[in-house]
């Protein structure tokens, strides 16, 4: 489904933020990205997503180069409360995305109402944003992804700023959304439980410039549960891993620089 | 490099005005009545040597810069007074919604009647009309002053008029400034509708409305015009630049929030 | 290049908002007991003058019951089918109104055409820079004399006037509105497809919307001074050639009830303003409340 070929990028004359990255993803799959903070996850994702060409290498998604943002695409990102536009409300905010499908208005409405049912929101159709919780209004970015009805979405952080409770609420949210729709799915984060609990596959970064350091295959059971997953010894084994990659990467760089 | 840039593009863009209004008059798109961009800019040049003009662009600048002072002080001092009575400054506050919305302009004729020197009623009218913006950004920026400052202060035993001075005062002096600003433009504009209305040739207005009689001089006009907004514009610039000087933390405080 | 606010940020806690939530609790007692606290002032000043001006007969100076009588023959003394305005109202009135909003409508369509294309180009922007710094800097009276040989004396000149010096604040704060507008904004709505004329007007403007309203407000309030300006300068119609006429006729009473209805006309413009962008920017104001 998506190819990203030996894919590098720099603003400016900065050292390097990616260096020859190389990753795939398979139909169907959800695959999280950890790296440290500031490793330069979200230039990937925006690479990736079409929002900035990348100084060198290459991304495909089914096969075609990506110039600009593909048609399939849907991206979620972490700042809810800029991404959403408070001028409308939560149901226009849904809605908008399908004006480029073609839709009817009427038709449009009807979309908007069924995505914001899927992520349990519907009596929030005719508030606006800023009058929801920031759980909430992450929801409903959600929900415009899903109205849109892309093949794969792309999320940056999307829960890094919730409290904790919500934050599991939503990771199962996003667990449930993409065993009914089967969407692709990337996800970038910097909690490590997180990119565990919700991936098929970890792909670890390393800092400065970012690299691949590992991609691990998540071998725990589809139906995931908050509680019992977590006391599972794979999973607490992985996270220990996973843990260990992105943090002894850092320990053993920081003397150097 | 990037500011090298940005002379560049500005300079093309200035010379590019120029050369379009230099051609509209010379190709005789419109009547006569419009001189061409290079006559103007040679009589903006000529107006150096000229003392009739300079004396008016004095007798202007003269009374703006009086008006404007006097505003300032009385509209900071009339706002602290305000901002420390509460029952004073709810009473003001309808006196000041009826009077403010009124164009100052409006009272030129009022000003033209009730004072015997020209002077006397340019400065009374730029001090009018600059109080507003002054007094406004005043009450509202005293009004607006962080307490927990305030109450640090107190905490360590200082009285009222110590927070005045040394709380209250500079956190609202970059707001003050702003309305001072605002008020020179204002104060520009009153000058110069007040020598145009009054007619007996003072200050710049005066001078633009001689050049009218005659057949009129549309190049003496705009060239006039030149010199009223290089004044605004240099003005402004200055008042920025005081502004930046002055207060620097305020401006970082501001970028580091935003 | 700097957005103009004018004295925006006092707007709000002194404008019809404020008016608008009066305690409820025992309605009669505390509405003029507040009423009291807010108006005593005023009153004490207008009876102060009517008194003074009484006594000391200044002709100059005359009493504001015989301004408020003279406001009231000159202009709504007229019969009901006309609204009670005189015919001297429809005279007076109609070309300052048509002149003010033809000025400020001729400078907000071309304000806000101009400043989306500087927002959205930077190249732009810095071309002209200088030339808008300085066309923002030269006080529109001094270019009077140059309409009026150009245009001569007539609505064209006064609409010349008041459009060329209001245009600044709508174009310099479309520029700035939508040259700020959230990069994750734009991108988002790029993410979902929306580009072209649908971004623009979808999301572009909205963004920009409160930039842009604190500039047609101040170039509202500065349309109604250059329009008094004008017709003082130049015209034998409308409110301002009122005023001078009066002045130079030694009338004083009609002089100042011209000022008093230009000052109620200031009121009722920014009431009315306010109206408009609260039903617009409802979104705006509210969001910010619930944030601070």
């Amino acid at each position: 489904m998506l190819e990203v070929a030996n894919l590098s990028h720099a603003y400016g004359d900065a050292p390097p933020v990616l260096s020859s990255i190389d990753l795939e993803v398979r139909p169907g799959e959800l695959v999280s990205i950890v790296g440290p903070s500031g490793c330069g996850k979200s230039t990937l994702l925006r690479c990736i997503a079409g929002l900035q060409a990348p100084t060198a290498g290459q991304v495909r998604l089914d096969g075609k180069p990506v110039d600009r943002v593909p048609d399939n695409l849907a991206v979620v990102f972490q700042d809810y409360s800029r991404s959403l536009f408070p001028w409308m409300s939560v149901r226009d905010n849904v809605a908008l995305p399908l004006r480029r499908r073609r839709k009817n208005r009427a038709q449009r409405q009807e979309n908007a109402m069924k995505a914001l049912e899927s992520v349990g929101l519907p009596d929030a159709a005719a508030k606006y944003p800023w009058q929801l919780s920031g759980g909430m209004q992450q929801r409903v970015a959600i929900a415009r992804a899903l109205a849109y009805g892309p093949e794969f979405m792309i999320m940056d952080e999307p829960f890094g700023s919730v409290d904790a409770q919500t934050r599991e609420d939503l990771e199962d949210l996003l667990l449930r959304v993409r065993g009914n729709s089967g969407m692709t799915i990337l996800l970038v984060t910097h909690d490590i439980d997180e990119s565990v609990y919700v991936g098929d596959r970890v792909v670890v970064l390393s800092k400065g410039p970012a690299r691949v350091r590992a991609d691990l295959w998540v071998g725990l059971p589809t139906a995931r549960d908050q509680i019992t997953t977590r006391e599972l010894p794979e999973f607490v084994h992985l996270r220990a891993e996973v843990g260990r990659l992105v943090r002894g990467r850092e320990a053993a760089d920081e003397p150097k620089s | 490099m990037t500011n090298w840039t940005r002379i560049v593009r500005g300079t093309i863009g200035v010379a590019g005005v120029l050369a379009v209004a230099e051609l509209v008059s010379r190709a005789g798109f419109s009547d006569t009545s419009l001189p061409p961009a290079s006559t103007v800019l040679l009589r903006a040049a000529e107006f150096f040597g000229d003392t009739e003009f300079l004396s008016a662009v004095g007798s202007t600048l003269e009374a703006w810069v009086l008006g404007l002072l006097l505003a300032t002080v009385v509209a900071v001092a009339v706002g602290m007074a305000l901002s420390t009575t509460p029952w004073l400054n709810r009473a003001t506050r309808v006196l000041v919604e009826l009077m403010r919305p009124i164009p100052s302009v409006a009272l030129i004729p009022l000003a033209i009647v009730s004072f015997s020197s020209i002077t006397e009623s340019k400065v009374s009218l730029v001090f009018y009309s600059a109080c507003w913006p002054i007094l406004i950004n005043t009450l509202y920026a005293l009004r607006d002053v962080d307490p927990l400052a305030k109450e640090t202060l107190r905490s360590f035993g200082f009285g009222k008029a110590a927070i005045l001075l040394r709380v209250s005062l500079p956190s609202a002096a970059p707001f003050v400034a702003t309305g001072v600003r605002i008020s020179a433009a204002v104060g520009l504009v009153v000058v110069v509708s007040f020598e145009l209305v009054a007619g007996n040739g003072e200050g710049v207005g005066g001078y633009l409305l001689q050049t009218q009689s005659g057949g009129g001089r549309p190049d003496l006009m705009l060239a006039g015009a030149i010199w009223a907004g290089v004044l605004g514009a240099l003005i402004n610039v200055g008042l920025v630049a005081l502004e930046r000087r002055a207060f620097r933390w305020h401006a970082v405080r501001t970028e580091a929030s935003a | 290049m700097t957005a103009i606010t004018g004295d925006h940020p006092a707007e709000r806690p002194t404008g019809t908002n404020g008016r608008r939530r009066r305690p409820t609790g025992v309605p009669g007692l505390r509405i003029l007991t507040g009423g009291a606290a807010r108006l005593w002032l005023v009153a004490l000043l207008v009876g102060c003058w009517e008194i003074i001006a009484r006594t000391k007969q200044d002709a100059y100076f005359p009493p504001p019951s015989t301004i408020v009588r003279v406001f009231h023959e000159l202009w709504f003394s007229g019969p009901a089918t006309h609204l009670f305005l005189t015919d001297k109202a429809l005279d007076d009135f109609q070309p300052s109104f048509v002149n003010l909003f033809c000025g400020w409508a001729l400078a907000a369509v071309v304000g806000l055409a101009l400043g989306i294309l500087l927002g959205r180009s930077s190249v732009a922007r810095e071309i002209l820079d200088p030339v808008l710094q300085f066309g923002r800097a030269v006080p529109p009276p001094t270019l009077i004399p140059f309409f009026i040989v150009v245009f001569d004396f007539g609505a064209q000149m006064q609409i010349s006037t008041i459009a060329f010096g209001v245009i600044w604040p709508v174009l310099l704060n479309t520029a700035d509105g939508v040259r700020t507008v959230e990069k994750l904004q734009l991108e988002t709505a790029e993410v979902f497809g929306i580009t072209g004329a649908a971004r623009l007007f979808r999301i572009t403007l909205p963004a920009a919307a409160p930039k842009i309203f604190a500039g047609l407000r101040v170039s509202l309030g500065f349309a109604l001074i250059l329009m008094v300006i004008s017709e003082l300068i130049g015209s034998t119609t409308g409110i301002g050639a009122h005023l001078i006429s009066s002045q130079q006729g030694m009338e004083l009473p009609e002089m100042w009830a011209g000022i008093v209805l230009l000052g109620i006309l200031g009121c009722l413009f920014n009431a009315v303003f306010a109206l408009v962008e609260r039903r617009f920017l409802s979104w705006h104001s509210r969001a910010r409340g619930l944030d601070s």
